[in-house]
């Protein structure tokens, strides 16, 4: 390969090799560089542990789908399909920017491999990609100063918008193509000038380009700009890499291990500190969040990750509703406050005894139903769910509860249902069926069944819930089951009592009821309550107990095997247009979206249709347990949200799974005065009207 | 400042659905599940912040049996320092006065500066705090929902009619009986009761408090409970019926044949 001009490691400039330059550069900026890297990990290092070093083949698997393969970006099309480009471009430009770094100090440089065969297609493919790049940052500067997606706003409350710090990055970007392809380009113009073979560039490229505009350009003009574009480049990239870990561009570097590092279970939450046994919880001498540092290192991880997208936000539905809860910035925030607390240059400030009324507000963090959205869509695996209730943890540590949460609290711990109703009265619910059947009461010792139907509080006292509880035992006894329910031996499941921070309460429900099934002597247990499906799954999860299955599974299997058969819907039933509301903590937190809509689709001349945000987008309506007594400010109400996104899809009946569904639907329905025209049934409650016994 | 709250156990009525005994001279606590008063929670978290910003200790004292003890373990995770149980045979039975009478014993034995109660209990009658104040011959405000220390003295104050807010100067050592909404009282986890499952709370019978058993209890009783009963439900209730239109057209119809509206 013949060079027709003067390379940057051959260059002088009023006497001075440039190659000092290319040398001095790196060094300083890697310095630079690892200096900063050092100070962001401070807080990690003082943060509590975490542990996330398990299971490495699921973590590499993650890694491999959310990270390499941007799984998660397509669910935002144009942002999505722009940012795949970027990234891909800055993968395989990472080792085309690395050899030009190199080149700066000795011009033959090339890695090992990359004078073959393989470098022909390597280099044909890095022309495209700083191609590619070019036009998609074009295209998101131009999406982001016309367009402005609403997602990308800031509030007002939360400070200023951070637009020049995109607009910045996409600068550098646009400046390390431009500048690689000019590079290149001045060095192909002038080997053409002087009859050489040229090096190959890509058609259709930028540096195709500079070729072509380069063709008649005087020699001292291709040499000036092949070396300026070369230190242009050089100061570019290393400014952009020592910038990174200053805003919310350090998710270029953080991501790859915030993926590797995000959580593999859903549907459960994290024990009050690692490495301290449920027996040893006493000895704590605090709980949960409190200090900055009270967070765990991936916590913080997560706040450095957050790349201020908006897709959080834009799904949570305590920020849809105007409740003072934006996800987003629970990151931002944390991340702003372990910047200004742990500075790159001058001494560590220290961080407040407790946060609470500092970064983040009481309503703020009471306010998240932890239906899972935002975690469903975050494309770089922020989690939210466990900080939320860690700080709720704190806040209830300090006595710090909101009032309409101390009286359920209390009964709860007294009567273990958040009405403290009396316990003798918790399957009350079965007399109305009486006639019908008798519903076994497993309260004295010896008495048994082969399966347990775990009801919970609110299906057990709220009169409107109870028609639910009918249902399920309606369908256990039509499948022919020997089930039997706990009375008063059972107890709040505690999904609610353990995500609202009050960990020892939850311990103790949990005992009890583990304690009270085991002796029930049942093989499995069945619940209509995805939150008490999800707690004895996910939370419980104890080898002890039986293995737990929802209403909707149960009816799967025992439709398909044919012990339970429907009648086909009746001519006013042919007419009403079905959709499925899914429950977050069936759907998003434990993945069953098909066995519901199985059973409806079981039903003849049923007529259903999908809200546009269903399955994993699914809009919660508000949660249940003790959300139904939090009072929330809040614009509109979640359940209202939720009716209004049914009639847009043309529904007339919404069917849920969830006994919270259906009160907060049913509320929705009345409060935005659609009574009459839109209806709301639990599929067990359904199902019994199309069951032939 | 040192601060005594008088406090009380009492059934949770609302968690519980009282039926009467029997005997019908009692209600039926077979079933019931107890709780300390609301009131004292507000007086407790009231003094508490008042000694977080000015100093001192908070005491909880309450009169009953062995089982009033869970009351101030309660009152003692929320942040009193110490509790104070005072149990005796002799105590059964007493009426306002004889509660009074207790704890004015158990006020001399200790060096307090402020006596607090709730300005009433679930089940009582409000009186034992004036009484005690009389007794003690220190001076008393009620229903106070607003407290400001100065110096050997207090601003106090308290709602009157039409939401309107009456502040007094009280001179220290006095009485105080709480209203509820003074303040939003903390919450008290189990975790928080654990904490201070172990505390010693000293118990004090009647010779300890220096008290001639017979000048309380069921004996010294003054004011007797002689019944208990359910009011029969009266006559006029009347339920509307119908959509909600219709229910709204019958009750505005209802109101102005009543002359409520015009």
């Amino acid at each position: 390969m013949e060079h027709a001009l003067i390379s940057p490691a051959a260059y002088t400039i009023f006497g001075i090799p440039t190659v000092i330059f290319s040398v001095l550069i790196p060094i300083v900026a890697v310095a630079l560089f690892a200096y900063i890297i050092a100070k962001r990990l401070a807080p990690l290092v003082k943060a509590r542990p975490d542990e996330r070093f398990d299971r490495p083949d699921k973590r590499i698997f993650d890694v491999l789908k959310i990270w390499l393969a941007q799984w998660r970006h397509p669910r935002y099309m144009t942002a999505g399909v722009i940012h795949i480009v970027i990234f891909f471009g800055f993968l395989i430009l990472s080792i085309r920017s690395s050899e030009m770094v190199i080149k700066g100090i000795s011009e033959g440089f090339v890695f090992p491999g990359l004078n073959s065969w393989l470098g022909d297609v390597y280099y044909t493919l890095k022309d495209y990609a700083a191609t590619a790049v070019f036009i998609a940052v074009v295209a998101a500067f131009v999406r982001r100063v016309w367009f402005k997606p609403a997602r990308y706003a800031y509030p007002e409350s939360y400070g200023e918008d951070h637009t020049w710090e995109a607009l910045l990055v996409l600068g550098f970007i646009a400046i390390l193509m431009v500048s690689e392809s000019l590079y290149e380009g001045a060095a192909v113009a002038a080997q053409l000038q002087a009859g050489m073979t040229p090096d190959f560039l890509a058609p259709l490229t930028l540096g195709w380009l500079f070729k072509l505009m380069l063709a008649d350009a005087a020699r001292a003009t291709m040499q000036s700009l092949h070396i300026w574009s070369y230190y242009i480049h050089d100061i570019i990239f290393f400014t952009f890499l020592c910038f990174l870990p200053i805003g919310k561009h350090f998710h270029v570097l953080t991501s790859i291990f915030n993926v590797y590092f995000m959580r593999l279970e859903r549907g459960n939450i994290r024990p009050v500190r690692y490495g301290v046994d449920e027996e040893a919880l006493d000895d704590l001498e605090s709980f949960g969040v409190k200090r900055f540092e009270d967070f765990t290192w991936k916590d913080i991880l997560d706040f450095y990750t957050c790349a201020d997208c908006g897709r959080c936000s834009d799904n949570c539905p305590a920020n849809t509703v105007g409740r003072p809860l934006s996800p987003r910035f629970i990151s931002l925030k944390g991340r702003d406050y372990a910047f200004e607390h742990y500075p790159i240059f001058g001494p560590f400030i220290k961080t407040d005894d407790n946060i609470m009324g500092k970064i983040y507000s009481e309503d703020e963090i009471w306010s998240c139903t932890t239906c899972g959205a935002c975690e469903q869509e975050c494309p770089l695996g922020i989690e939210y769910i466990n900080k939320i209730v860690d700080m709720r943890r704190g806040m209830v540590d300090d006595g710090n509860v909101p009032q309409s949460l101390q009286k359920p609290l209390q009964s709860l711990e007294k009567r273990g249902n958040p009405y403290g109703k009396m316990e003798k009265k918790r399957a009350e619910w079965s007399k109305a069926l009486a006639e019908e059947f008798e519903v076994k009461v497993l309260e004295k010792k010896g008495t048994t069944a082969d399966t347990l139907y775990f009801v919970d509080s609110v299906t057990s006292y709220d009169e409107r819930m109870q028609s639910v509880a009918q249902a399920t035992a309606r369908i256990l006894h039509g499948a022919g089951i020997d089930f039997g329910v706990l009375g008063k031996n059972e107890k709040d499941s505690g999904n609610e009592v353990r995500r609202f921070g009050e960990e020892m309460l939850y311990q103790e429900l949990k005992n009890n009821n583990t304690e009270a099934i085991v002796n029930s002597g049942a093989k499995r247990i069945v619940t209509a309550d995805p939150h008490a499906f999800n707690v004895i799954k996910n939370d419980y999860n104890s080898p002890d107990l039986p293995p737990v299955e929802h209403i909707s599974q149960f009816l799967q299997n025992n439709i398909s095997n044919g012990k339970i058969q429907l009648s086909g819907l009746d001519e006013e039933g042919r007419q009403k247009v079905f959709t499925y509301h899914d429950p977050c903590y069936l759907g998003r937190h434990n993945d069953l979206y098909d066995a519901p809509r199985a059973v409806l689709d079981a039903i003849g001349g049923l007529n259903r249709v999908e809200m546009t945000r269903s399955r994993d987008r699914s809009f919660c309506c508000s949660g249940g347990g003790l959300m139904l007594f939090y009072e929330p400010e809040e614009d509109e109400r979640m359940g209202v949200r939720r009716v209004k996104m049914a009639r847009e899809a043309g529904a007339t009946v919404i069917v849920t799974a969830c006994p919270f569904c259906l009160t907060n639907i049913e509320d929705g329905i009345k409060v935005a005065g659609l009574e009459g025209q839109m209806e709301v049934i639990d599929l067990c409650e359904l199902v019994t009207q199309q069951m032939r016994r | 400042m040192e601060i005594l709250v008088c406090v009380k156990r009492v059934p949770d009525t609302a968690e519980n659905e009282i039926e009467i005994n029997s005997e019908g001279n009692d209600i039926e606590r077979d079933d019931l599940v107890y709780s300390v008063n609301e009131w004292d929670n507000y007086a407790v978290e009231e003094a508490i912040q008042m000694v977080n910003k000015h100093g001192g200790s908070v005491t909880v004292v309450t009169v009953g049996d062995e089982e009033s003890e869970e009351v101030l373990r309660r009152e003692m995770a929320m942040g009193a320092e110490s509790g104070l149980l005072l149990t005796d045979d002799a105590f059964e039975g007493s009426d306002g006065k004889g509660i009074a009478a207790i704890l004015k014993a158990a006020v001399e034995k200790g060096n307090y500066d402020l006596i607090m109660t709730g300005a009433q209990a679930d089940e009582g009658y409000a009186q034992v705090g004036g009484m005690l104040a009389a007794m003690l011959d220190y001076p008393y405000a009620s229903l106070v929902n607003m407290i400001e220390v100065g110096d050997g003295k207090l601003k106090v104050g308290r709602e009157i009619e039409g939401g309107n807010m009456e502040v007094n100067e009280i001179e220290l050592p006095c009485v105080l009986s709480i209203q509820t909404g003074i303040n939003e009282p903390r919450y008290v986890g189990i975790r928080g009761i654990r904490k201070v499952a172990s505390v010693d709370i000293p118990t004090l019978g009647a010779s300890d408090l220096g008290l001639d058993a017979g000048s309380v209890g069921e004996g010294a009783a003054k004011v007797k409970r002689i019944d208990y009963f359910v009011p029969e439900m009266g006559e006029g209730a009347e339920m509307l019926e119908g959509s909600t239109e219709e229910i709204i057209d019958k009750l505005i119809e209802l109101l102005k044949s009543k002359g409520g509206i015009k």
